[in-house]
């Protein structure tokens, strides 16, 4: 690196950026203004994974003497680097959430270690004892919600036959598409769920057509893993089957097929953050959580939800609300190959890191993971 | 069936349906860069185009409610677009392709920076016209829903054919891709011709984006033509600049695009992947069968800066 560029300016703000760093972070209240920055892989209002995040942004605009700074679009390269370099030299961040997965290892990581007195927290990675300290993951056990939507699904079709749209086999799809069936085979042990893959995050018209043959095969209840859900709720409901959401509410687009929806709660969980930092406390570097802990929530019911639905949702909402904590994934379990994939008697509680490392899809689902 | 099912039948008539709802933004960017590439010029820039065209026909159509208006912002705005590229590339050695590539970019990055208010949003929407009420199976009717565009695409394919071999206008089109010097002997500006050829296509172009927002999948997001415009530029060479084998040649893309999909909700689960890939194969294969070392491709026009 050639020394002689790095400016007089350069060195003046990187130090300001520390020292303000430093200030905020044992500081108890923000008494002068602290920024945070958001940085998102896709557009902040695609109805998905990327507006949940900006939600939760939204969320922290409201307190007081937080100020938030948001950059969409940044992928998953050394761009996110320099975004955030520049936020934190130019802007004065402090706090930085690089919302997307592809950001955490090394980019993240590497910031991390430049910037030792700032804040970073990455949504999905899995931070290890190895990462900086002042780095930290969190993420949602967002198959809870699946699983109440499953609930809801299979109560409400009337063929038996539930669709999803994937965009990749990887463990957190295919545990959402697991939760998701073993929840609709908790109301109908007949139900079947039948899944697409269209092998990437955004392709809206594999995505159209992922829905209308699955509509063609008598799916009549349907729910995706993609960026944005928008192409699916629309088309089906065009069609006239109902839809499940995913990481936002998307009732708003389709009000009667609209069942029901696993929703990030970012809104409540980066208020939490910044009142730990503000307390004083540290946020864990590795941090998950459920239902119970606000980090995920279900959209509210739609109108063609019965009764017998959503007292079955609300039972199972309840006990994975209680002290008690509820398993998705009990011993017993069986792929769709008539493998035994948990032996029984050993139930795989939501934190269990195996499940992490899913690879195989449950007894009523119809696809294949390649 | 009782229960509402088609079973085996589905993967036919998805891949049918399929040719009806996805070829239509292949066929006009086709038809239009076919026009363009007769008259001596390739406009890389239609990928840009179609995007610029599905962002304004949403914006459009959102704002006035009507989405015929938006269908027509969308021809405009890819006419404009067309302009740029033909006035540029009229400019002493400046190369098409290059021009091309850069429009591209320009077209998608600006077509992103303005439809960012336009996601959430919903708009208006392009009706279907029913041809499957004769069936009382609901598959066949979901198939069988056709928008106007497609069948007014469908029908531009012969008149194009028709036009090119018998026309003044097909005649000059032709003669200034075959060779600008007698084009110029017969006292025509040849700019002039690749302008309004390079318009016309920038125009069906946008009209192919048009589809993609206003009728299927029918919302505005940056992922919607997802490298469409781009295979539909090449989808032209592999038509051999012929507008009847472009129509084919979209129908084929549009119902191979359906193969994966529809493979996998039959329970055809093994190697999706390659059926995802289907379109693509398709191309490849084609182009190795018909490609010949001893000549130059059939049917190029003589001016193309990639066949001079």
């Amino acid at each position: 690196m050639d020394f002689g560029r790095i400016s007089r300016r350069h060195l003046l703000q990187g130090g300001a950026a520390l020292t303000l760093g430093a200030a905020a972070g044992i500081r108890p209240a923000f008494s002068a203004e602290t920024t945070i920055g958001f940085i998102y892989v896709g557009s902040r209002d695609d109805y998905g994974y990327n507006q949940a995040h900006a939600q939760g942004a939204a969320a922290l605009k409201k307190i007081p003497g937080l100020k938030v700074i948001e950059e969409e679009k940044v992928p998953e390269t050394d761009a996110v680097e320099k975004t955030i370099e520049s936020m934190i030299n130019l802007d004065g961040a402090t706090l930085l959430f690089p919302t997307s997965f592809g950001y955490y290892n090394p980019h993240m990581i590497k910031m991390a270690t430049k910037f030792p007195k700032l804040r970073f927290e990455h949504c999905g990675g899995l931070w290890t004892d190895k990462d900086p300290k002042n780095a930290g993951s969190y993420f949602g056990y967002i198959d809870e919600a699946q699983y109440i939507s499953g609930i809801v699904a299979g109560h409400t079709s009337k063929s038996g036959k539930l669709g999803f749209v994937a965009a990749k086999p990887i463990p957190q799809v295919l545990r959402n598409i697991n939760a998701f069936t073993l929840g609709a085979r908790l109301a109908n042990p007949k139900a079947t769920t039948q899944v697409i893959f269209t092998g990437d995050w955004s392709m809206p018209v594999k995505e159209a057509e992922a829905t209308n043959s699955l509509i063609d095969q008598g799916v009549d209840v349907l729910t995706c893993h993609v960026d944005g859900p928008k192409t699916m709720v629309e088309n089906a409901a065009r069609r006239g089957a109902f839809v499940c959401g995913y990481h936002t509410n998307q009732s708003p687009l389709a009000p009667k097929a609209y069942l029901t929806g696993a929703e990030w709660n970012w809104e409540a969980l980066y208020p939490k953050f910044v009142k730990m930092i503000a307390a004083g406390e540290s946020i864990p570097n590795f941090y998950r959580g459920g239902l119970k802990e606000e980090i995920v929530k279900t959209s509210p019911y739609g109108e063609s939800v019965s009764a017998e639905a959503r007292k079955h949702a609300d039972d199972v909402k309840g006990k994975f609300l209680s002290a008690e904590g509820y398993a998705i994934f009990k011993g017993g379990l069986v792929d769709n190959k008539g493998k035994t994939v948990i032996a029984a008697g050993t139930d795989r509680g939501q934190k269990d890191p195996e499940l992490e490392k899913m690879d195989y899809l449950v007894e009523g689902v119809i696809g294949a993971t390649s | 069936m009782a229960d509402g099912s088609i079973g085996l039948w589905t993967v036919p008539l998805a891949v049918l349906g399929g040719a009806i709802r996805v070829s239509t933004p292949f066929l006009f960017v086709s038809l239009g860069e076919c026009i363009t590439e007769r008259s001596g010029r390739i406009n890389l820039g239609l990928e840009g185009t179609l995007v610029m065209g599905a962002m304004s026909a949403y914006g459009i159509s959102y704002l006035t409610g009507s989405p015929w208006l938006g269908v027509l912002a969308a021809g405009i705005t890819g006419a404009l677009l067309g302009a740029l590229h033909a006035g540029i590339c009229s400019l002493p050695r400046v190369n098409d392709v290059a021009v091309g590539i850069a429009l591209m970019l320009f077209g998608t990055g600006l077509a992103f920076y303005l439809g960012k208010p336009l996601i959430e949003p919903t708009a208006p929407r392009l009706p279907a016209i029913d041809f499957g009420w004769w069936s009382d199976i609901p598959q066949v009717r979901a198939a069988l829903r056709v928008n106007v565009l497609f069948l007014i695409g469908v029908a531009l394919a012969p008149i194009l054919y028709w036009a090119f071999r018998t026309t003044r206008w097909g005649l000059l089109i032709r003669t200034a891709g075959e060779s600008s010097d007698a084009a110029r002997a017969m006292g025509n500006s040849v700019l002039l011709i690749r302008l309004r050829a390079t318009m016309v296509g920038g125009f069906l172009a946008g009209i192919g984006g048009s589809f993609l927002s206003l009728f299927y999948p029918g919302s505005w997001n940056e992922g919607l033509s997802s490298g469409q415009g781009i295979t539909a530029v090449a989808l032209v060479i592999f038509a051999r600049w012929d507008p009847m084998l472009c129509l084919w040649a979209s129908l084929a893309f549009g119902g191979a695009a359906a193969l994966g999909p529809a493979l996998q909700s039959v329970g055809v689960t093994s190697g999706y992947h390659l059926f995802n890939a289907a379109p693509y194969i398709l191309t490849l294969a084609i182009m190795i069968i018909t490609c010949s070392p001893k000549r130059t491709l059939t049917g190029a026009p003589a001016e193309l800066s990639i066949t001079r």
